[in-house]
């Protein structure tokens, strides 16, 4: 019990940090944070209930009055603004990731991590974003899509880091990867 | 760590959190499927004289939290110009806008202990399913007090990274960083059932 709050804690504040951290630049001019990477992280690394546990811990704190979301934003606005949505998903994102990183054990650690970051971290979580921006702004599908596809890049790389990650963990603490 | 909660207290401090969480969700309920612009533009006329009853603080410290999405609803409106039809673009930025500067009014007016024994009582129903509200607040009490912890680690590993290195510290800290987190988490843990654990503090 004490092990399971100490994780879960201790991820939701690395998912913070991770989020102030200098953003590296990818491509021209489109700044990447590496929060969804924390979040693709929990679920890869956590596992798929504790790993959205965290993640919604995160969130918790964030709605009530932190400023820890990437660029530090905070507060009840990030929850009703036009990237809204992609904040509801971010449980759902680590929950697949490490449903998926679970399921695929008879694998290698490096391509079910992967996979699980690039269904859940990705593909899942643009779902959520672009149905909560398409509700805020009323835009189409296209549009949205058009909107978020410069961060696409950007999160596969996150994905396949996430991948990467997740193995050099289990070969330095095999009993701390709980997908495994 | 800095919560966005202003120092100065106003009239809206005063208000119970309970209360001022009601409203918002409220208002965020009716206003979602207003498509009148008089509606809506009254809303955010309301919502302004709010902050500014609050003084000059509140309205800076408000456009401060807003600026991040400026630019969004600046992409957003151009996207209604050009499917033509500007007029709806407009009633959605100032939707938007209306709605993100009131959630934000309450972040800034209600103390964060306020807010977490609101979200304490709100889970007191699971008590029945075995989750102690106390372990959420335990929780978030560790999460608040590790982010700096976990930031001062990140800092250091970058500052090693940079005496040993020309090249900007990338993507290389992050394994190190994660790990040292998973070990302060078993540290932590192991500190706490040495002092009794979370079942003797509740029940």
């Amino acid at each position: 019990m004490e092990r399971t709050v100490t994780r879960i804690a201790l991820f939701a504040a690395l998912i913070a940090v991770l989020g102030l951290f200098p953003s590296f630049m990818l491509f021209a001019g489109v700044p990447i944070s590496a929060q969804s990477l924390g979040v693709m992280l929990a679920g890869t690394i956590l596992g798929a209930r504790r790993g959205s546990l965290a993640v919604l811990l995160f969130l918790a704190l964030v709605a009530l009055g932190l400023p820890l979301l990437a660029g530090g934003r905070g507060g009840l606005g990030a929850f009703v603004g036009p990237t809204a949505g992609f904040l509801f998903g971010f449980p759902v994102a680590a929950y697949v990731a490490g449903l998926i990183a679970q399921r695929l054990r008879r694998v290698d650690l490096l391509v079910s991590a992967t996979a699980g970051a690039l269904i859940g971290g990705v593909l899942v979580l643009y779902i959520f974003g672009a149905l909560g921006m398409m509700l805020v702004t009323e835009l189409g599908f296209a549009q949205v899509l058009a909107t978020l596809s410069v961060f696409i890049p950007g999160d596969i790389i996150k994905a396949v880091l996430c991948g990467f990650l997740t193995r050099s963990i289990f070969m330095a603490r095999p009993s701390l990867v709980a997908t495994r | 760590m800095l919560a966005l909660t202003l120092e100065t207290r106003t009239w809206l401090h005063r208000v119970p959190a309970p209360a001022k969480l009601f409203a918002l969700g409220l208002f965020t309920v009716l206003l979602l499927p207003v498509t009148d612009m008089r509606i809506t533009g009254g809303f955010l006329i309301i919502v302004s004289l709010l902050y500014a009853s609050l003084g000059g603080i509140a309205m800076r410290e408000g456009f401060r939290l807003f600026q991040p999405i400026l630019l969004i609803l600046v992409v957003i409106l151009a996207w209604h110009v050009v499917l033509g039809e500007p007029r709806a673009g407009i009633v959605i930025c100032a939707r938007i806008l209306a709605l993100v500067a009131l959630a934000n009014l309450v972040t800034m007016t209600t103390r964060l202990d306020d807010m977490i024994a609101v979200v304490t009582w709100l889970l007191s129903p699971l008590r029945r399913f075995g989750l102690a509200p106390a372990t959420f607040g335990l929780a978030v009490a560790l999460t608040i007090r590790c982010i700096p912890v976990v930031l001062m680690k990140a800092e250091a590993l970058r500052m090693a990274w940079r005496a040993r290195s020309a090249r900007r510290p990338g993507v290389q800290t992050l394994f190190p960083l994660v790990l040292m987190t998973l070990d302060d988490a078993e540290h932590m843990s192991d500190a706490l059932r040495a002092r009794g654990g979370l079942t003797s503090q509740e029940t």
